[in-house]
């Protein structure tokens, strides 16, 4: 009897080692098979000229393998998405977790909760016929289909994730901080400035890295709404490519194991690394900033 | 006696599997999206005439329809370009040969918004707005106002036919708007009063206008008779000389009464 209950044990062990282990091996895998199909192209290209060249002509003769546009595109895009959505998100969280009550909580939660729920080509759609127009009657620009129209598309999805992470996080700050700081005299934006918000950082952190790196691999609503040139950008008006989009929007066509399909990949290997540094910041931070005692998140 | 049953049992699940797939022949179909509708539109009636034929189709591309008739994991490929003299010697290499057969004529015809006053351009004029030499519509005889330019993607088989025709080999400038699909620059053009595209006769709507090239219209028969500049033969490609179901169905694909007339209803232009 004692044995097969150790078995047992030791079989739950293992079943649920596996089972994280596969995730880890799947991602192995495929990190694997993206530099595997992406390495090639460095036979034809320098590392410095793929990732500095100025000029993307995949199909041209001779062609011309330079994603720097593509890579300021996909930067410049996630950055100015921030500057929208971090404010937005960071402060709904606050407002939702400290500031109203209970039932209006109850309510806005799951609707801006909901608004994650929305598919991204629904919201690339919107972001084509409805906001473009829109942009380019009110700033009389040439074509609403740019940086800025993607950068609010992307913040649009970017805010529910950020907004829950964080509401999460300064929710979860014991309320024992909280009395103490009022019982100290401190008004209700004192306690929530200077010790509800450094008590939740890390997690708020977490949220901000967590929602850049949704918006810096996000394919459909850029590949919709972001015009789709392969040029530097001079203006937050001007129509640029990210790289999620122009890999999507060239891989149907690009000839199997060819230099345009390495190029293809090697873009991938690019972006990977873009939200692999994303994701060890955001490690860092939660760690860095981690308070210890009671606030301990 | 149990064991007689059992085998039996057996013989029968196997003659039923060949029979099933005796009965439902299957014809697969892959590649270009531009071939797509008129195959799919001509796939239908077939299946409607010969219900036992079952019919696949999927699109992914010109290039990808090629490589998967050199694979041979397809009956039929479809293609808006010709194929490549590399990927002729891919298939040759695999032991298989590649035979065409055009079933269409596509035209592509520049298009703008409906309020922009210009309704005809040279090739030449169209070369320069797409190089970037051109930037203002009044440069072209228009409004003072910049020039939008929308593409297909480099890879797609339209910009591969207005590349040959239109740029002659020059490259595209960096700042024009690459869309993915004909569908969106319609869109593009659609809602921006500067923007200047290119689409197959297909996609023509009430809500661009089509511009003439050197003083031709796009149409049917400018496009048969080779007037109108940028047009192009659609092709599909069969691994070998077909046989069988696959010749069958391309007879009904060409036959003037049936297939052809399929083609015009979908908005490309008939070989007859």
């Amino acid at each position: 009897m004692v044995i097969s209950r150790q078995l047992k044990e030791k079989g739950m062990r293992s079943f649920f080692f596996l089972i994280a282990f596969a995730s880890v091996a799947i991602l192995l895998a495929i990190t694997i098979f993206l530099f595997r199909e992406g390495i090639p192209i460095f036979n034809l290209v320098s590392v410095k000229d793929f990732l500095f060249g100025i000029y993307w002509y995949p199909t041209a003769e001779p062609p011309d393998f330079g994603i720097f546009p593509l890579i300021i595109a996909s930067v410049s895009v996630t950055l100015l998405s921030a500057c929208i959505s971090i404010p937005l998100g960071v402060m709904t969280a606050i407002y939702l977790a400290e500031i109203a009550g209970p039932r209006t909580r109850e309510l806005a939660k799951p609707i801006v909760e909901l608004l994650a729920a929305l598919p991204s080509v629904v919201i690339g759609f919107f972001g084509m016929v409805v906001v473009a127009p829109i942009l380019q009657n009110t700033f009389n620009i040439p074509v609403g289909l740019n940086l800025f129209n993607a950068s609010l598309m992307l913040a649009f999805m970017s805010i529910p994730t950020i907004c829950s992470i964080s509401e999460d996080a300064i929710y979860s700050v014991p309320n024992a901080l909280r009395e103490a700081s009022l019982a100290l005299g401190a008004t209700h934006l004192e306690t929530i400035l200077r010790v509800v918000i450094p008590a939740a950082i890390s997690g708020i952190c977490t949220a901000v890295i967590l929602g850049m790196s949704r918006a810096i691999g996000e394919t459909m609503v850029v590949l919709m709404v972001a015009g789709g040139a392969a040029m530097m950008p001079s203006s937050i008006f001007d129509p640029v490519r990210p790289m999620p989009g122009s890999i999507a929007a060239e891989m149907a066509e690009a000839p199997f194991r060819g230099n345009h399909y390495y190029a293809l990949f090697a873009t991938g290997m690019v972006l990977f690394i873009f939200t692999l540094v994303f994701n060890l910041i955001a490690d860092h931070m939660s760690h860095k900033y981690r308070q210890v005692g009671d606030a301990t998140l | 006696m149990k064991r007689k049953n059992l085998f039996l049992l057996w013989a029968l699940a196997i003659v039923a599997m060949f029979s099933t797939t005796a009965f439902a022949e299957n014809l697969v179909i892959n590649g270009s999206t531009t071939v797509l509708p008129i195959t799919q539109k001509v796939a239908e009636a077939y299946m409607k005439d010969y219900p036992e034929v079952n019919i696949s189709i999927s699109g992914g591309g010109s290039g990808n329809g090629i490589k998967a008739i050199i694979d041979g994991t397809t009956d039929i490929a479809m293609s808006s370009r010709f194929i490549r003299d590399s990927e002729v010697k891919q298939a040759v290499d695999k032991g298989s040969y590649p035979v065409p057969f055009s079933v269409a004529y596509d035209c592509i015809v520049p298009i703008v918004h409906p309020s922009n006053p210009v309704d005809d351009l040279s090739l030449d004029q169209l070369k320069d707005i797409y190089t970037g030499k051109t930037k203002n519509w009044k440069e072209v005889g228009g409004e003072d106002r910049p020039i939008v330019v929308f593409s297909r993607d480099t890879s797609s088989g339209t910009y591969e036919v207005w590349d040959e025709k239109v740029l002659r080999k020059e490259r595209v400038f960096p700042g024009a708007l690459l869309q993915a699909s004909s569908g969106a620059v319609v869109q593009g053009v659609a809602s921006n009063r500067n923007g200047i595209a290119y689409v197959g006769i297909g996609y023509l709507t009430g809500t661009i206008k089509a511009v003439t090239v050197n003083g031709v219209e796009g149409t049917e028969e400018t496009t048969l008779s080779g007037e109108f500049p940028v047009s192009r033969p659609l092709f599909i490609f069969t691994r070998g000389w077909p046989e069988g179901r696959t010749v069958h169905f391309i007879n009904y694909m060409l036959n003037p009464e049936k297939g052809q007339k399929l083609v015009k209803e979908v908005g490309f232009v008939p070989l007859f």
